[in-house]
């Protein structure tokens, strides 16, 4: 009998700076999926003041010898100027904005609001049952906020997916 | 000096200017503006296909036979899917083509148009890069940078697709040689520490083997004449890839022949025991490398590439250089100097061990024609010519790799990624109009040729001396032969029934049909065939129930080949049957 295999992956976080050319983002995202690889998130954006190139910030996993392949099957796309492997380059800062909607009245409410500012979110909506929390942070301190939240009346996440960059005073 | 010109026009002399001899085409509502422009000018010549993969494939024969990038003109719609099969060929082989596609004018781009498809969109994983144009003022950049990245690094093809009022629209357009853009770059000479790194292994090794891939043959003709340079110096023992044949020339004492699922013993014998592979241009397919496990298992390896994504992609390599292959090639044979080649003697007494075993042998037939006779008869009758070959996919194309023998590049075209029935016969075409003076000639078989059938009627259209030599066994062979050896023989839907007679169709069309149909036949069925000053179809009819041989099956390690003779088990386990 025959079963699928699956093997051991790692979480690694790519920044790709792109032209900002129509179809790009079709071309990275399609590259992922027919490949076979994983995307756990993906964001972009427009980086220059005449809006001709773009930086993706994809958050990938998959065994060491698949992040390489995904490192230069990227390097290889022409309207791609560079990937860098934040994981892989050293000491580098990621962080994710959430919007986070929480409704209740009494004691969740106010526990809402307490614990939102042990965890520095904004608050920038409210009703008098609701909030709208704005959190910035890494996305495992988003995933902490929003999983106390849910015990506290939680409605709704947005979340924008990682953007990353080096530490220290150089490019990547 | 600028003037205003139309889109199509601007194309035009784009074109023109890029050297483009021959467009491969087929006409249609969404680019008779440029077909307008094409009309009366004697710079370049169209050649009409009867369907658009026709006009793909034979580019791609055009390419791969002269070096230059093969040119496509097809509408939008029907006319960009029907040609996707060979720009995804073209992909995989690394064929350099430039393909135009119509589309529907901007304004009704993504309405469902009548003849509208996303060609972008389908063509975005099977090209190395594609455009779509969306004013006239960008055309001429936008053609000389599609020249450059199909031409350059890892050869591919390219799209461009032009809505209908792009083509009409005027911009302004002044003549001139193409600029060459800037933000394509690939690696072209290797970093000398890798080189220096290289040379040391070479020069220490007792089992090297060179194991060549198509990536020489892109690399221009100078780059087979330093793998023999780099061979000599060596001596070290060279096997190729499919794609790489005729890169060295298989009359040299230490070619093993071809390597990989149908290769000979003696190359996947020389691959397993080898201690150093140098892998040059190759990408380590899986029809090579058999199980990935029992892959080479004890040999450093040094993998030659200009692609940076085909190193460590199946087979992690110890020394990855990348540049382009003659460039490497050049730095390598510099490095090595005035160094003696190792003592190879033991290394090659092994290997003519493996010779012995005479894994190209095949049974005698009293009855019928076997294949490998055919081939053989037709490489020894055509040897003096230097014919270029091309082949459809299947039992003949391998049959083909291993009986017809190179000795040069750019005579073997045949389809090796992607495995496409129906590439020879356009290919062929291609290469005879590149190739004006040479004998060209498409090995198929009775169900592949069957896949572009039409295009016999082009080479009619264009007087094209093209021979297509059909081995006839009235089955899809391939099919057959895995069914036989993997499902017990249950044939499901490989028969070729109902086909037509060859020899009436050639006629149809206003070719020669000779048909072979016994041994006693063969030679002067060939020589007719070489005789005849127009286009010929050969219908020969061969032992119906042959198998290519020898072969790695499925999911085993190059050391379990099965040869003639051997005892073929009638199933396999699931995991091998779900291996491709």
């Amino acid at each position: 009998m025959m079963k699928i295999k699956h093997e051991a992956s790692e979480r690694h976080v790519l920044t790709i700076t792109v032209d900002n050319e129509a179809g790009i983002l079709a071309k990275i995202a399609g590259l992922f999926t027919a490949r076979g690889y994983n995307i756990d998130s993906l964001t972009v954006a427009d980086i220059t003041e005449n809006h001709s190139v773009s930086r993706i910030t994809i958050v990938t996993h998959g065994p060491p010898a698949v992040i390489d392949q995904i490192h230069a099957q990227l390097d290889r796309l022409v309207p791609v100027h560079k990937v860098v492997d934040l994981t892989e380059a050293g000491p580098h800062v990621e962080r994710e904005l959430a919007l986070v909607k929480v409704a209740g009245t009494g004691d969740a409410r106010v526990e809402a609001l307490r614990l939102a500012d042990v965890f520095r979110a904004k608050v920038v909506d409210t009703t008098t049952s609701s909030f709208v929390f704005e959190l910035t942070g890494t996305p495992d301190k988003i995933d902490r906020f929003v999983s106390l939240m849910r015990e506290l009346g939680l409605v709704e996440v947005g979340r924008t997916g990682v953007v990353g960059m080096m530490r220290g005073a150089e490019a990547a | 000096m600028s003037e205003e010109r139309s889109g199509a026009s601007i194309l035009v002399e784009s074109l023109v200017a890029q050297g483009v001899e021959f467009v491969f085409g087929y006409p249609g509502g969404a680019v008779l503006p440029i077909y307008d422009a094409l009309f009366g000018d004697a710079r370049i010549r169209h050649i009409l296909v009867r369907h658009e993969a026709g006009a793909a494939h034979a580019a791609e024969g055009y390419a791969r036979s002269t070096g230059k990038p093969g040119v496509v003109l097809v509408t939008s719609g029907p006319g960009a899917t029907n040609a996707v099969t060979g720009i995804a060929d073209a992909f995989m082989d690394s064929i350099p083509l430039v393909v135009i596609t119509g589309q529907v004018p901007t304004g009704l781009i993504g309405s469902d148009a009548f003849q509208e498809a996303d060609t972008v969109g389908i063509t975005r994983h099977c090209t190395k890069h594609n455009y779509l144009v969306k004013d006239p003022s960008e055309l001429a950049a936008i053609v000389d940078e599609a020249f450059q990245i199909a031409t350059t690094g890892r050869p591919g093809p390219v799209v461009i697709d032009i809505p209908k009022d792009v083509q009409i629209a005027l911009a302004s357009w002044t003549a001139g040689p193409p600029q060459r853009p800037i933000r394509y770059n690939p690696p072209t000479t290797g970093a000398s520490r890798d080189i220096a790194r290289a040379i040391e292994l070479l020069a220490n090794a007792k089992a090297p083997i060179f194991y060549t891939g198509g990536g020489v043959i892109n690399s221009g003709p100078r780059a087979a004449e330093l793998l023999r340079e780099l061979q000599e110096k060596t001596g070290a023992p060279l096997t190729s890839t499919l794609m790489g044949l005729g890169a060295f020339p298989a009359d040299h004492p230490d070619w093993l022949g071809m390597l990989g699922m149908h290769g000979t013993y003696e190359a996947n014998m020389a691959m397993n025991r080898a201690d150093l592979i140098v892998a040059i241009g190759a990408r380590f397919d899986d029809r090579v490398t058999g199980r990935l496990d029992a892959f080479s298992p004890h040999s450093t390896k040094i993998h030659i590439d200009i692609d940076r994504a085909s190193i460590n992609k199946t087979v992690p390599v110890d020394l990855p250089i990348l540049g382009d292959c003659a460039l490497v090639l050049e730095q390598l044979i510099e490095a090595w100097g005035s160094r003696k080649a190792q003592d190879l003697t033991e290394w090659k007494a092994r290997i003519d061990g493996w010779r012995a075993r005479k894994s190209l042998a095949y049974p005698v037939n009293k009855h019928a024609i076997m294949p490998q006779l055919a081939i053989e008869r037709l490489f020894e009758l055509t040897r003096a010519k230097d014919p270029i070959i091309a082949t459809e996919v299947g039992q003949h194309q391998m049959w083909a790799a291993q009986y017809f023998h190179f000795f040069g590049p750019n005579k073997w075209l045949t389809s090796g990624g992607l495995g496409t029935m129906g590439y020879g016969l356009p290919a062929a075409i291609g290469a005879q109009l590149g190739n004006p003076d040479s004998l060209v000639i498409d090995i198929a078989g009775d169900a592949s040729i069957q896949m572009n059938i039409q295009e016999l009627g082009t080479a009619t259209q264009f007087r094209l001396p093209v021979k297509v030599f059909v081995l006839n066994n009235e089955w899809m062979g391939m099919v057959r032969q895995w069914q036989e050896l993997t499902y017990e023989s249950r044939y499901s839907e490989s028969y070729s029934d109902s086909l037509p007679d060859f020899v009436k169709l050639a006629e149809a069309y206003g070719w020669k049909g000779i048909r072979i149909e016994s041994e006693a036949d063969l030679d002067a069925g060939i020589q007719a065939m070489i005789d005849h000053p127009g286009p010929v179809i050969v219908d020969c009819l061969v032992a119906k129930e042959a198998n290519c041989f020898p072969m790695i099956p499925s999911g085993a390690a190059h050391t379990d080949m099965i040869l003639y003779g051997d005892e073929v088990a009638g199933t396999m386990d699931d995991a091998a049957k779900a291996l491709v």
